[in-house]
């Protein structure tokens, strides 16, 4: 069965973390996409303050950055993460839904650079900034 | 109970392992902390949930960052009973292998500690401490400088 990029980009919030996160896809432009991660008590990393913890946010933008790269790419190489940094520059709220929207600004055959802007209400307020490069593979997706 | 006040009680009672109930994170995806010689350690249980490519199956690499960003930060709670929980500025890591789905163990060092911030390097392997899988560096912020009025 031959999938299509819109159904591999599904399956990114597909995989047994992203529901265990409970990411959910929200909208995709030609290299671009937006996923959520719904605040839970169970993401918490400060429980004194409440605050989301960076482990969350990074797995939110990582999800996020493959996705882009899916998108962006016009066959279906399997993905590995190279590096990936996020900035925390401001906290979240507590209690309020977090979004990230990556771009894939550039791939070549080998590698996929994304950059991601992490959110709650508003994407010109982020909370993180984040870099990732990807290395492509050989092989189509999924490997077996 | 401050944290400083938490930290030394569970020293003193030689509990290692209670302090990920500070991170409720770290119980999400298995955290589980011991002590190794005088170091405390946290290590990732395989968890199905913590699954990122079920064709492989390989652990998600967002686990893998916040299985270090969360050993780096007890580790520095655990050694400087800091009053606060210290707040990540910026988390870096490059993945060197891929993570099959088993056990992961984290080593931690801290390579400044300032006042207002603390800079950890962490590597985590699987089955051999000489084949790390992702090593990472991480600032915590400790302390924030007082407004100055002008």
């Amino acid at each position: 069965m031959v999938l299509t990029h819109r159904e591999h980009l599904n399956k990114v919030t597909e995989t047994p973390h992203a529901k265990k996160l409970k990411l959910a896809f929200v909208s995709s432009e030609e290299n671009s996409v937006t996923l959520k991660l719904p605040f839970s008590e169970e993401i918490i990393g400060d429980s004194i303050n409440r605050i989301v913890h960076g482990g969350a946010i990074t797995s939110l933008v990582d999800t996020a950055c493959g996705a882009a790269v899916f998108l962006t790419q016009n066959n279906l190489r399997a993905l590995a993460t190279l590096d990936l940094r996020v900035d925390h520059i401001r906290a979240a709220t507590s209690g309020e839904d977090i979004y990230a929207t990556a771009e894939c600004y550039r791939l070549t055959h080998t590698i996929a650079f994304v950059r991601a802007t992490v959110f709650t209400d508003n994407i010109s307020n982020p909370i993180a900034i984040s870099i990732a490069t990807f290395m492509r593979s050989n092989k189509q997706f999924p490997v077996n | 109970m401050t944290l400083t006040e938490q930290i030394k009680d569970l020293k003193s009672r030689c509990d290692y392992s209670s302090i990920t109930d500070l991170v409720p994170y770290a119980k999400l995806i298995g955290i589980e902390t011991s002590m190794v010689g005088d170091q405390l350690i946290s290590g990732l249980k395989f968890l199905n949930s913590n699954i990122g490519n079920p064709a492989l199956p390989a652990l998600h690499g967002g686990v893998l960052a916040g299985f270090m960003e969360t050993a780096a930060l007890l580790h520095l709670i655990w050694e400087n009973e800091p009053a606060k929980i210290p707040k990540v500025i910026d988390f870096s890591i490059d993945y060197l292998r891929p993570a099959v789905a088993a056990s992961t163990y984290s080593n931690c060092s801290i390579v400044r500690l300032g006042n207002r911030v603390a800079l950890c390097d962490i590597f985590i392997w699987q089955d051999d401490i000489k084949q790390p899988i992702a090593k990472a560096r991480v600032h915590f912020l400790m302390s924030e400088n007082l407004p100055i009025d002008n």
